[in-house]
């Protein structure tokens, strides 16, 4: 009975994502895509994976759908649209085959994983206990793979430093028009009544993601998505790029990871290993400085290239 | 089945009958307005039978209490969804 | 190998490999490259969904699943979303410049890439 909901799921899934592909409405395309990230979701909490569900339905549901949708209000103002696939046969025939015999070959490797079933779930729940953490997939994320998890912060901010390099050079350090030339009044009224709900929500993610589905993730694309709220309801105006505070804030939660991995040479056995005794607490802090700079990256990163000049 | 799982059921089944319809009204009412209206009903009692239908199933109160949070912030954001294409549909409808 | 049990892990990972083909397709032959960026997250969704299937199929000690492919889908969403806010500025900006939201134009000649 459940398979055949998933294999509903998953009809719903390619055919949204065919039609990605084949349909001629740039905007519909992309509502089609936010949609494809909520069912998604859903298939992720169908895979027991409720982590990944939240992430995949607050990034690819959500923040990517409003880069695309701005990007392509953009695109509409400035550029001529191609909007179809090429119908010259020649031109789409051989790329076609060579997509299915890839989805052929992948297919064959899907059905014929090994088993029984490789895992390292053994392992995670292992050294659990050294960790003082509840929730495995938060202990592999910042303690045992903790160096990938620093990486991925430090490329958050590459990928912000390319978008803001992409300014005017009259607008380097400025900020983002995010604001709309007419605001409707209900948008103003959810910039007022949601972000307290969000900052809440967010809290309790971080806070629960030590030792259930939840973590620093979701809670920053969480505040993000407030700090956009607030930005786009014209309540507040995007930050100044070059405002010291801001920088401070992106690059401390990284910063703060970086100096804990240090200390781990010191008093633990080496880079980005925690003291057994404090390493629920110092994870915890790192989860908190992480979440305040993912919020910010994330914001920044939709907001997109400052165009307006600096303010002194 | 005890009583609190057929209050369940019941409740459930009725919250997607109401997504069906409300889906059904999506795709074949022929206005903006009408289909937002469509899409309203499904969105407010729809995901308020299935809430209300899971209450008994929570092991605690904080698991009901979380499940009618969830109801209220998709309400406010459904609101708030219908009024901006409600007043989109409002001032493009003097030029059609 | 004789008896394919089709589970909701291998279901999925069909899936992902069906996506995996789709993204590729859009990628390769779709003129838009706001498009194209659409399809790259596809193909990303496919290979994560692929991930999916091992970590579901890794279900052990309790655990629903495998935590470790787990926790790095969560790291590459992270990562494709970064990867995609970088390639909509860098498009956004050659629109500005050129007035085209494609690679055709530009480059008559080669309009094959």
């Amino acid at each position: 009975m459940s398979l055949v909901f998933d294999m509903a799921l998953v009809a719903g899934l390619i055919a949204l994502a065919l039609h990605v592909v084949v349909t001629r409405d740039g905007r519909g395309a992309i509502l089609a895509f936010m949609a494809f990230g909520l069912l998604l979701g859903i298939g992720w909490a169908r895979l027991a994976s409720v982590d990944v569900a939240l992430t995949e339905a607050a990034i690819g549901g959500g923040l990517t759908g409003m880069l695309l949708l701005r990007a392509q209000a953009h695109l509409v103002r400035h550029a001529a649209h191609p909007a179809a696939l090429p119908t010259d046969r020649r031109r789409w025939l051989v790329p076609a085959l060579s997509c299915g015999l890839v989805t052929l070959a992948l297919a064959a490797v899907v059905l014929a994983f090994p088993r029984p079933a490789p895992s390292l779930a053994h392992q995670a729940v292992a050294s659990l206990e050294a960790t003082g953490l509840g929730n495995p997939v938060t202990a592999v994320l910042l303690a045992y793979r903790a160096i990938d998890t620093l990486l991925e912060k430090i490329v958050l901010i590459l990928a912000l430093v390319g978008v803001w390099s992409l300014s005017r050079d009259a607008a380097w350090g400025g900020a983002s028009q995010l604001r709309p030339a007419i605001i409707p009044e209900p948008l103003v009224f959810l910039a007022r009544v949601m972000p307290p709900f969000g900052v809440l929500i967010a809290v309790y993610q971080v806070w629960v993601g030590a030792d259930l589905p939840g973590g620093t993730f979701q809670a920053g694309t969480i505040l993000a998505a407030m700090a956009l709220l607030v930005m786009l309801a014209g309540l507040r105006l995007a930050p100044q790029t070059q405002s010291r505070a801001l920088r401070l804030m992106l690059a401390g939660g990284p910063a703060l990871f970086v100096l804990v991995g240090f200390l781990g040479v010191a008093v633990a056995q080496g880079f980005l290993s925690y003291p057994e005794a404090i390493a629920k607490p110092l994870i915890v802090g790192i989860e908190a400085a992480l979440t305040l700079s993912i919020a910010g990256t994330l914001a920044l990163l939709v907001a997109g290239p400052p165009d307006r000049a600096p303010e002194p | 089945m005890g009583l609190a799982d057929a209050f369940t059921l019941i409740c459930v089944v009725a919250g997607a009958v109401l997504f069906l319809a409300g889906t059904l009204g999506l795709l074949r009412f022929p206005d903006t307005l009408s289909r937002l209206h469509a899409l309203s009903k499904a969105d407010n009692l729809g995901l308020g039978l299935i809430v209300l239908g899971l209450m008994p199933q929570q092991a605690s109160l904080m698991g009901g209490a979380k499940l009618v949070c969830i109801w209220l912030l998709a309400q406010l954001s459904a609101a708030t969804a219908s009024q901006l294409i409600a007043g989109i549909a409002a001032r493009r409808k003097p030029q059609a | 190998m004789s008896a394919i049990a089709l589970t909701s892990a291998s279901l999925f990972g069909l899936c992902g490999a069906a996506l995996v083909g789709i993204g590729l397709f859009c990628i390769l032959t779709h003129p838009d490259l706001l498009r194209r960026i659409i399809g790259f997250n596809i193909l990303g969704a496919g290979i994560f969904l692929v991930f999916g299937a091992v970590a579901r199929r890794g279900a052990a000690m309790g655990l629903s699943g495998d935590p470790v492919p787990q926790a790095m889908v969560i790291t590459g969403i992270v990562v494709a979303f970064a990867a995609t806010a970088l390639a909509i500025a860098l498009l956004r900006r050659l629109a500005s410049l050129t007035g085209s939201a494609t690679l055709e134009a530009a480059t008559p000649p080669r309009s094959e890439t």
